[in-house]
Order: structure tokens, then C-alpha cells, then sequence
């Protein structure tokens, strides 16, 4: 009910921060992807930094850079902050930046909540990363597999620190998932069907949908292994009627899932980026959906392919076999709509779509080899090998990061109101490409050539000297990329942000049809979506804007809450308290966010209005 | 970002669904109890595959008394149906009446609550305990998430009575009262589930 | 197909020359690896075809569809083509049924259990941080680090470990198992040539896992019988009465030797002095037997961080005691 009425019930100061304070209390989506920006690039140089680290220990053998505790403690790190503090956070940068404005909405269902998930996975982090001031580092892989994660082999609080920071961490990833489910299904502008989604609005969705029903299953594994080890239970320890094998079975369960969590929002960054560099729509749109949605539903069926050698006999093997291989029907339906997009466009080069083109060859490379390692009995010798290793950092680097650069990218000036350096750009892409093939193929051999995963060093004499020399220098190519990248953010951030509502003039979905970078409230009227590609279909009819589903009027915002942030200060001290044994810290961590959750039911927030007028000026986020 | 309703004059039927925050709220907590039910799904699957390890402890033929989890079943499912008759009568805007019904599904919470507490001490004195085997630890926690769970729900409906008397019946307050019920019918559905694969197959081994 | 025939024998060419006898997956030296292989060059033959194929078409809509200078039209929005979609479905159909059926025949084939096979010889393999011990139960020897094997007969293996995951590979003679807690797994192979194969850990299991090297030593059968023999032989303690107080004092609480059985969890030390390393990674060709025991004796710790025996000075050895007992040990022998 807008209008007069409205205004004298809702008269009330509006609190408005600036500064440090602004970002504190921010529950604005667009800025909330700029903290997961900022956040996941940091730990994103933290992982690289430790992956350069692992790959100077390995240039030669019997090499004694780092000892072997430090080595474990590296490998580690290393993949538990890639994935889970450094793709995921940017992932959801994008997530927050782009969906909101893709299907019309003013922001997401839950702001609050949006807030809370990125103070939660931030802090998480810190806890996790934390460990390394301490001399308490988690040591026992990513997988954490127990024995070696139980009290009786990893005594210290390494492994605690990684069931604790995981935790808090992934109650942000959950409640992401949720908010980004509810935001579109419920908040798409009028004329804005199911099938009328952007591709990369699909992909958010099930991706949500995939974290809604994976993360749980972490959830209560860590718990499991936290109350193993702090309070002597015994879930995993056989002794007692415990199983190992338990532990592999819930950690992959949500394991699997969760690489194409990581991956299917990259096959919606690269639908987008191909169709709008090739000012074609997307061919197939249809079939895309409908095997992204198989791609999910398989991907809950497939867990024990991590498992052929764990020995759960040949009938388990065989189903998750061929269970496994069927994943490549959909995935390679998607392949071959990306190429025929292409076919008979009008293909322009710039760095966002050779990362998306780049994409392409390389994760198909990362598939195949998948495919290789469906079939179990051949997967008994890449098990564990460097194999493996060559295998998933294709598709989660070659693909993943690949898509992520190139969203990045294409979506810099929608954000920033800045478009990055295009040379720099093609001189990230060309190095971090080169690099990247370098360090990684060569692997595939290494593995077959008998080098297992996870190892601090390899003797002499082996035949894998030279291998292992080309992938270090290929990761030390990879590392320049990633200077050259920080340079041309640097660069930019210096520039005038005077980026054009559709800086790269072929926009084709309704976030170009708005200025870069949009004003707080996003559309000043909710538009009226009339076809796939909403925004290509007003131009192509030779309008100038999307025509409003709505009149003018004030805008509802919600407030600011520095909440978020308190809760997840809250969550982190009590983190501390379980994993050195210091009760009232735990406790009082808790309470903490507890009584935050109290405040914010008790007291209701009824948000702010920015004014008719005020929106003629144009406030900026 | 949207419209308001205001409590002067009618409101509407399902308040509840009045406004678009409201409708997000009851959608965002169904998908919230689709993550719950992953969560007890996974904790089902450890004490399934856990729950012959009894060790050196007692075993659960043993340890189960089925007249009072029975009991402990009726009470929250008695609670359940309270919850039912608060929304209806929320639907029918009778705010005493709701409070009623919500005083007493919290009452019969807290007695739920006070009979597992008053059983999970009988086992304790039993050797039945966290620390005993893998069939106590995966117990403790499966049925101790309810039971946190169930506490949870206790304090905030309490809470959402408190908010009900301090600011009535509006279309703000409202999906907290059906979002709250749902949640409590959920963990209602979990009980059973739980009386079934933890306490029945049990008894029966 | 026609293509596929000799892409497949490319590949097979390429691949079959490529690593070492003794540690390559890609060099098989039995028939349980050389399955494995043929499931690899299916798979790998029809993926590079779906790699050309993709590449090809990649390569030319670059080249034949990029945006000229001053291009500004817009192309024909082409919303999809039904038959190309069936194509790109059935096709990766098929090409999966040629995959998954040798794949579902391997796997029960190579789970088949030898167990109660009269001419298999049964090696049970327990896993520690970081050494291998391999008990043969129907002969009634344990041995350590140094699988000896007869060839041309099938080996039944039963995995478990004494303390966390590993997991046993022995590259060029087939894939591995894992050794799980409180758990047996059963795994064949079968060794056709004569030789000796590394083995290695292939499941993190602590700082030491890269290290925890095992060999597989496979000989004609009047060999192993010869070994079964001598290992079984009555060894002599050390002739000086020093030594062997403190080789029965400070080493035979955690190892044992011919028949004394006193300590079991450490490597079995019979026939130490014939084994091909000493830790798994101390090379006897590279250095005398003797050398690279004081040297490990000395100081586990820096051959192998974080494994469970102590230094040489913390059970308060004598060089003299040291030396005596690693030439006593150099000089235990199998002869077989």
C-alpha cells in the first residue's frame, strides 16, 4: 500500500551507516557479493599461495623444503580452503551480484539471512585458517578420513580446527541455499516463467537446491567427529562398534554432491557468457534445464565412486559404475549446446569469453577423465594417484575457476561500474591457461606412472622427476596470472566508474538494462518480462528500456543490522571453546548468538522507504 | 520492496500469506525442513548402521521401557494437534484462543522433555552412556537432536506468545505463529520415526 | 568403428611402453594389471574420440564464426535442432554401453575370491604406520616389508591394518585395496613373470605415508619353496654376549626373529640381511646392508618422520651394541 497512509505509519528515522560501519551492517546484496569477493579472493591467494608451496616441495625428490608434517598440513589447507572458502565464497559473489538483478527483484527473500550466511562463512574461515598461527593445523586431508582423524591419531586440535571452522562455515553455505531457492521462486518480476529464466538464474537454482540437501549430511558427519573427539564418542572408533567406512560414506554423500555445486553454477556463467559474446541465444534452452536437473539428481547417486577400494564389493561397484558414467549423457548435452551456440554467431573476443571459450576444451579433457574413472576396476589403479589429482583439478580448476574468472570478468562493470583492463585480462588468460595445462596434464601420467596422492616427497629414480619439474613451473605460471589479475583490480579500481547500463552492448538478460552499478534499490519499477532473454527481446524491438510492470512510488528497503556479524563473532568464540576445551567459552559463544536470534524476533524490523524523490537523484549502493 | 497490511480493520483470512515477506517466510522455512530432514535422514542412516555395536553396554531390548516412550509419543503427538487447533484458530482470528492452544503444546513440550530427561538418566545409571559404544553415541545423538529440537521449539513458541501479547495479532506476527507450528509438526513427524526404527526395531532387535 | 580400431591401437602403442617394469600401471607385468589396461584403453580410446569431436567443432565455429572489423549484424537466434539433440544423446548412449559392459564383467571377475583354492597361496596383509607385514598364514611364517611370492599362481590377499587407512598397491601387477580398521578386505593378483615390483602406500596414513615402500618379490616356485624353507630355519642370537643382551633387551620387545615371538609390533627382522632395502627406502645396492641399518637404527625418525621406533640413543645403545647388532642383522640371510 503505497502512499500517504503508508508513510505516516511507517514514519520513523532511518539509520544509515557509511564507512567501515556501512559494510558491517550492510544486508544489500550487492554488497554482500562484494564482501564475498573480497573474502573469497583472499583466501583464494591463501589456497594458491599454499598450492605454490606443496609444488616447490615436489619439484625434485627427496626434496626437504617443508618436513612432512608441514607437508600434510599444506595439502590440507590447501583443498579445504579451495573449495570451501575460496570457489564456493566466489561463487556465491556472483550468486548475490547477478541473480537479484536477473530476474527482476529488488533484492533477495532473506537480506538478513544473506547477511548472516556471509559473516558465518567468513568467520568460519578465520577459525579454519587461524590454526596455522597456532601450530594446530588440520593434517588429515580434506576427506579428514578417520582413523587418521580420530582422538587416537591426530591428537592435537588440528583436526578440531577443521571440524569446528567447517562447521560455522557451513551454516552460511546452507543458509545461502535457502535464501537463493526462496528469492526465485517467489521473487522473479511479472511474465517471468520457469522457462524464461536466464540459464544461469536455472543453474543458481538447483545448485541451492544441491546445498540445501548436501550440506546436512557434512553437518552431522562433522558433528560425529566432534563428539568422537571431544566428548568420546563412538561413531568412528571400531573398538567400540564404530566404522571407518561410515565416515567415508557420509562425507561423500555430501562430498559429491558438492562438486556439482561447484561446477553447475560454472555451466550457467558459461551459458551466459557464450550466448551474449556470440549474440546468439543459447541453443537448446530447454534440453540445457532439463540436464542440469538430471545432472543433480544423478549426482546424489554417484558418492561411492570415491569408494571403489574401500571394498564394498563387486555389486556396489558395478552400480556406482555405471551410475557414474551416465552423468556424462547431460553434461555432454550441455557440451554440444555451448558449441552450437557458437556455431553461426558473431564471435567477439574478450577476456571474459575466452575464459569461457577456454572453458570448453578443458573441462571436456576434466569429463573424459572422469568417464575413465567410472569404470571401477580401472579406477583400482588411478585410486589415490596423481591421476585423480590431474582429474579433479580440471574440472574444479579448468572448469570451475575458469567460469568463475570469466563471470568475473563479464560482470566487473555491472558491479563496480568499471569495465577490467582487457590486455591484462588476455595476458591472465593466456598465462593462467598455459599454466594451468601445464602443471595439471602432465599428472594424468604421473599417476599411471605409479605416484600416489598425498605424498611429501618421491624417491629417486622413478622416472617422475621431469613431470613433477613441468608442474611446478606450470603453477608458477598460474601464480603470475593471479598478479596480473590483483594489477588490473588495482588498475581499474583507479578508473572513473563510468561503465554504460550495457558495456559490452549485447546484453541479453534485464541486469544490463539497468545502470552499472545499479542504484541501491536496484529497478527504480519492477519490469515486465515478456520472453526469454528479457532484456535482448526490448532491443531487438528497439526500446530503450524494459517496460514497467509497476507505477512509481516509494521503495521499501530493509535496515541494516550489525546482528549478522555479532551472531558470527559469537559462533567463532565458541568455536574456540570446543576445540581447546574451555566450557564457558563455548557456552558463552553460543549464548551470544542465541540471544541475537532473540533480538531479531523480538524486535521486528520494518526497514526504511527510499522516496520518489530521492530515487530521481539516483542513490547508489 | 512491498506492501503492508494494517492491523486496523479486517485481517485477512491467512494472515499468514498476506504479504510477500510472510510468503517468503513459510517457502524458506519449508526448504529449511528440507535441509532438517537431510540432517535427520543422515543421523537415521549412522544409528541404522551403527545400532548392533552395543559393546560392552546393555542392550536396547534391555534398556527400552515401551510404556513410557509410548507415553512420552502421545504426549507430543497431543501437542501436535494443539499446535493444529492454534493455527485454525489463528485462522479464525481468535487470539486468546490461539494463546491457549499454544500454552498448552509448550506444556506438553516441556513434559515430553521432562520424561526423555528423566529416561535418558535411568540409562546413564544403566552404563548406558555417550562414551559406551557406537550404539549409545549414534542414540545419544539422534535422539538427543530431537530433544534439542523439541527444546528449541519450546523456548521459541514461548518467546512468540510473549511477542502475541506485547503486539497482537498482525500480518508480521502471524507467519511466525504457522512457521513455528509447522516446525513443530516436523520434529512431531521425526518422533515417529524415531519411536519406530530407535524404540520399536529395538525391542524387536 | 573403423576409426576406432586403430586410434585404439595407436593408443595402445603409446601406452604400453610407457613407465617402468617394476612401478607402472601402464607396463603390466600380470594379468590382473593387464585387464585393468584394456578397460583403460577402451575407455581412454572413446573418450579421445569425444575429445576430437569436441575439439574439431570447437576449433572451427573460432575460426570460421569470429566477428569481423566493423561486423555489426546480428545472426539467426537459433533456439535449437531436435535431431542434433538425439544425436548428442544416443550417441554418448552407446558409447557408454561399449564402455560399461567390459566395466560390470571386470568387476566380478576380479572379485572373485580364492580363498578356499587349494593351488592360491593366501597373504595376509596387515598395514601400520609405516611398514607392511605380510603373515602367510597356511605356511606359518610372518615376514615384513618384502612380499615374497611364487609365480603363475594366484595370491589371495586379505587386507586389514593395525592402526589407520592404507591402502596396498602394487602399480604394475594390478590395482589396489584399501587396509581398513577392524575390517578384512580380499583381493587377488597374480604375478607371471619373475622380478621384483614396488609396492607402495596409496591412502594418506601420516607424515611417513610417501615413504611406506613395500616390495613384491616373485620367483619360480622351487624358489619360494626354498625361501619358506629357510625363513622357517632356527636363527642364532648374536654371538657376543653384549649384543645379544641388548638385541634381546632393546629389540626384541617390539620385533621378533626366527622363533622367539616376544614382540609383534614391529617388522618381523628373519632374513633382514637378503631384503632389498632397509625401511622400504634404504636401497641395498645403493649402500651396504650394514651402513643403511646403523643408519636407520640410529635415527628412525629422520629416514622416516613420525614412525613409532626410537632412537638409537633413547633405548641408550652403545656404538658398539649398534654395530653389533646391524652386522648381526646385515649378516642374517635367506638363501634361496
Amino acid at each position: 500500500m503505497k502512499g500517504d497512509a503508508a508513510l505516516a505509519a511507517h514514519a520513523h528515522t532511518v539509520k544509515r551507516y557509511r564507512g567501515l560501519m556501512d559494510w558491517l551492517t550492510t544486508v544489500d546484496h550487492k554488497k554482500i557479493g562484494i564482501l564475498y569477493l573480497i573474502a573469497g579472493g583472499l583466501f583464494f591467494l591463501i589456497g594458491g599461495l599454499e598450492a605454490i608451496l606443496i609444488r616447490i616441495q615436489l619439484i625434485k625428490p627427496m626434496n626437504n623444503f617443508v618436513s612432512a608434517d608441514t607437508f600434510n598440513e599444506l595439502i590440507t589447507m590447501h583443498g579445504t580452503t579451495m573449495i570451501f572458502l575460496a570457489a564456493m565464497p566466489l561463487l556465491f559473489a556472483l550468486m548475490n551480484a547477478v541473480i537479484p538483478l536477473q530476474i527482476g527483484a529488488r533484492d533477495v527473500a532473506f537480506p538478513f539471512l544473506n547477511a548472516l550466511g556471509f559473516w558465518t562463512f567468513f568467520f568460519g574461515g578465520l577459525l579454519l585458517n587461524i590454526s596455522w598461527f597456532t601450530g594446530h593445523v588440520p593434517d588429515a586431508g580434506w576427506t579428514s578420513y578417520v582413523p587418521l582423524a580420530s582422538p587416537t591419531y591426530s591428537e592435537g586440535a588440528g583436526v578440531d580446527y577443521y571440524v569446528l571452522g567447517l562447521q560455522i562455515a557451513g551454516i552460511g553455505t546452507l543458509l545461502g541455499g535457502i535464501n537463493f531457492m526462496a528469492t526465485i521462486i517467489n521473487m522473479r518480476a511479472p511474465g517471468m516463467s520457469f522457462m524464461r529464466m536466464p540459464m544461469f538464474t536455472w543453474t543458481i537454482f538447483i545448485t541451492s537446491a544441491l546445498i540445501v540437501f548436501a550440506f546436512p549430511v557434512l553437518t552431522v558427519g562433522l558433528v560425529a567427529l566432534m563428539f568422537d573427539r571431544l566428548f568420546f564418542a563412538n561413531f568412528f572408533e571400531t573398538a567400540a562398534g564404530g566404522s571407518g567406512v561410515l565416515w567415508e560414506h557420509i562425507f561423500w554423500v555430501f562430498g559429491h554432491p558438492e562438486v556439482y555445486i561447484l561446477i553447475l553454477p560454472a555451466f550457467g556463467i558459461i551459458s551466459e557468457v557464450v550466448s551474449t559474446f556470440s549474440r546468439k541465444r543459447l541453443f537448446g534452452y530447454s534440453s540445457m534445464v532439463f540436464a542440469t536437473v538430471l545432472i543433480a539428481f544423478l549426482g546424489f547417486m554417484v558418492w561411492a565412486h570415491h569408494m571403489f577400494t574401500t571394498g564394498l564389493g563387486p555389486v556396489a561397484n558395478a552400480l556406482f559404475s555405471i551410475a557414474t558414467m551416465l552423468i556424462a549423457v547431460p553434461t555432454g548435452i550441455k557440451i554440444f549446446n555451448w558449441l552450437f551456440t557458437l556455431w553461426g554467431g558473431s564471435i567477439r573476443f574478450t577476456a571474459a569469453s575466452l575464459f569461457g571459450i577456454g572453458f570448453i576444451p578443458t573441462f571436456v579433457m576434466g569429463g573424459v577423465t572422469g568417464v575413465m574413472l567410472a569404470s571401477a576396476p580401472a579406477d583400482y589403479q588411478y585410486h589415490d594417484t596423481y591421476f585423480v589429482v590431474a582429474h579433479f583439478h580440471y574440472v574444479i580448476v579448468g572448469g570451475l575457476m575458469f567460469g568463475i574468472f570469466a563471470g568475473m570478468f563479464y560482470w566487473w562493470p555491472k558491479m563496480f561500474g568499471r569495465l577490467l583492463n582487457e590486455t591484462l585480462g588476455k595476458i591472465t588468460f593466456f598465462t593462467f591457461f598455459i599454466g594451468f595445462h601445464l602443471t595439471f596434464f602432465v599428472q594424468h601420467f604421473l599417476g599411471l606412472l605409479g605416484m600416489p596422492r598425498r605424498v611429501w616427497t618421491y624417491l629417486d629414480g622413478q622416472g617422475l622427476n621431469g613431470m613433477n619439474l613441468i608442474s611446478t613451473i606450470g603453477a608458477i605460471l598460474m601464480g603470475i596470472a593471479t598478479i596480473v589479475m590483483l594489477i588490473n583490480i588495482a588498475v581499474t579500481s583507479l578508473k572513473r566508474p563510468n561503465a554504460a547500463n550495457d558495456p559490452w552492448e549485447d546484453g541479453r538478460t534485464l541486469e544490463w538494462s539497468i545502470p552499472s552499478p545499479p542504484p541501491e534499490y536496484n529497478f527504480k519499477q519492477i519490469p515486465l518480462v515478456r520472453g526469454y532473454d528479457a532484456w535482448w527481446k526490448e532491443k531487438m524491438e528497439g526500446k530503450k528500456a524494459m517496460t514497467p510492470a509497476e507505477p512509481p512510488g516509494p521503495i521499501h528497503m530493509p535496515s541494516p543490522s550489525i546482528l549478522p556479524f555479532v551472531m558470527s563473532v559469537g559462533l567463532f568464540i565458541s568455536g574456540f571453546g570446543f576445540i581447546y576445551d574451555k566450557l564457558f567459552l563455548a557456552i558463552g559463544g553460543l549464548a551470544v548468538t542465541l540471544i541475537c536470534m532473540l533480538l531479531r524476533s523480538v524486535f521486528d524490523d520494518h526497514g526504511f522507504h527510499i522516496e520518489e524523490h530521492e530515487q530521481e537523484k539516483g542513490v547508489t549502493a | 520492496m512491498s506492501t503492508h497490511q494494517h492491523a486496523e480493520g479486517q485481517l485477512p483470512h491467512e494472515p499468514e500469506k498476506a504479504t510477500l515477506e510472510g510468503r517468503n517466510k513459510i517457502l524458506g522455512f519449508w526448504l529449511f525442513l528440507g535441509a532438517e530432514t537431510a540432517l535427520f535422514g543422515t543421523l537415521f542412516s549412522a544409528f541404522l548402521a551403527l545400532r548392533h555395536n552395543i559393546g560392552d553396554g546393555p542392550s536396547p531390548q534391555h534398556l527400552f521401557e515401551l510404556p513410557m516412550v509410548f507415553a512420552a509419543t502421545m504426549i507430543l503427538l497431543t501437542s501436535s494437534l494443539m499446535s493444529v487447533f492454534a493455527v485454525q484458530a489463528m485462522h479464525r482470528h481468535k487470539v486468546k484462543e490461539m494463546v491457549g492452544w499454544l500454552i498448552a503444546t509448550i506444556v506438553l513440550g516441556l513434559a515430553f522433555l521432562g520424561l526423555e530427561i528423566y529416561e535418558f538418566n535411568t540409562y546413564v545409571s544403566e552404563g548406558h552412556k555417550m562414551t559406551t559404544s557406537a550404539f549409545s553415541s549414534s542414540f545419544y545423538t539422534l535422539v538427543g537432536f530431537h530433544g534439542a529440537h523439541v527444546a528449541f521449539g519450546v523456548l521459541w513458541i514461548g518467546l512468540l506468545i510473549l511477542q502475541i501479547f506485547k503486539k497482537g495479532l498482525t500480518v508480521v506476527t502471524a507467519p511466525k505463529i504457522y512457521v513455528s507450528a509447522i516446525y513443530w509438526h516436523f520434529i512431531d513427524v521425526v518422533w515417529v520415526f524415531i519411536f519406530t526404527v530407535v524404540y520399536l526395531m529395538g525391542k524387536v532387535g | 568403428m573403423k576409426r576406432l580400431l586403430p586410434l585404439m591401437a595407436g593408443m595402445a602403442l603409446v601406452l604400453s611402453a610407457c613407465g617402468r617394469e617394476d612401478l607402472s600401471a601402464l607396463n603390466p607385468q600380470g594379468p590382473v594389471a593387464r585387464q585393468q589396461l584394456e578397460l583403460m584403453k577402451i575407455s581412454i580410446g572413446i573418450m579421445s574420440l569425444v575429445v576430437l569431436v569436441v575439439f574439431t567443432i570447437c576449433i572451427y565455429v573460432l575460426i570460421r564464426y569470429r566477428r569481423r572489423k566493423g561486423d555489426n549484424s546480428i545472426p539467426k537466434q537459433v533456439e535449437g535442432n531436435h535431431k542434433l539433440e538425439i544425436i548428442w544423446t544416443v550417441i554418448p548412449i552407446i558409447l557408454l554401453i561399449i564402455l560399461g559392459v567390459p566395466t560390470i564383467s571386470t568387476v566380478f571377475g576380479l572379485s572373485k575370491d580364492y580363498s578356499n583354492d587349494p593351488n592360491a597361496l593366501k597373504v595376509k596383509v596387515t598395514a601400520h604406520q609405516y611398514w607392511w607385514e605380510f603373515e602367510y598364514p597356511d605356511l606359518g611364517i610372518t615376514t615384513a616389508q618384502e612380499l615374497v611370492v611364487p609365480t603363475g599362481k594366484k595370491i589371495q590377499f586379505e587386507l586389514t591394518t593395525a592402526d589407520v587407512k592404507h591402502s596396498f598397491w602394487i602399480p604394475s601387477i594390478g590395482g589396489k585395496m584399501d587396509n581398513n580398521d577392524g575390517l578384512t578386505n580380499k583381493m587377488y593378483l597374480e604375478f607371471d613373470k619373475e622380478g621384483v615390483y614396488r609396492g607402495k602406500c596409496a591412502e594418506l596414513c601420516g607424515p611417513s605415508h610417501s615413504l611406506m615402500d613395500f616390495k613384491a618379490k616373485a620367483v619360480d616356485q622351487a624358489s619360494f619353496d626354498r625361501w619358506v624353507a629357510a625363513i622357517k630355519a632356527p636363527v642364532e642370537m648374536p654371538k657376543d654376549e653384549a649384543v645379544k643382551a641388548a638385541f634381546q633387551n632393546k629389540c626384541l620387545t617390539c620385533h621378533a626373529i626366527g622363533e622367539t615371538s616376544t614382540g609383534s609390533s614391529a617388522p618381523n627382522l628373519t632374513g633382514i640381511g637378503s631384503r632389498l632395502t632397509v625401511g622400504g627406502i634404504l636401497f641395498n645396492d645403493e649402500a651396504p646392508v650394514v651402513d643403511n641399518l646403523i643408519k636407520w637404527i640410529t635415527d628412525p625418525q629422520k629416514v622416516k618422520p613420525g614412525n613409532m621406533m626410537p632412537k638409537a640413543q633413547d633405548l641408550e645403545l652403545t656404538d658398539a651394541e649398534l654395530k653389533g647388532i646391524a652386522e648381526y642383522l646385515a649378516n642374517n640371510k635367506l638363501e634361496y
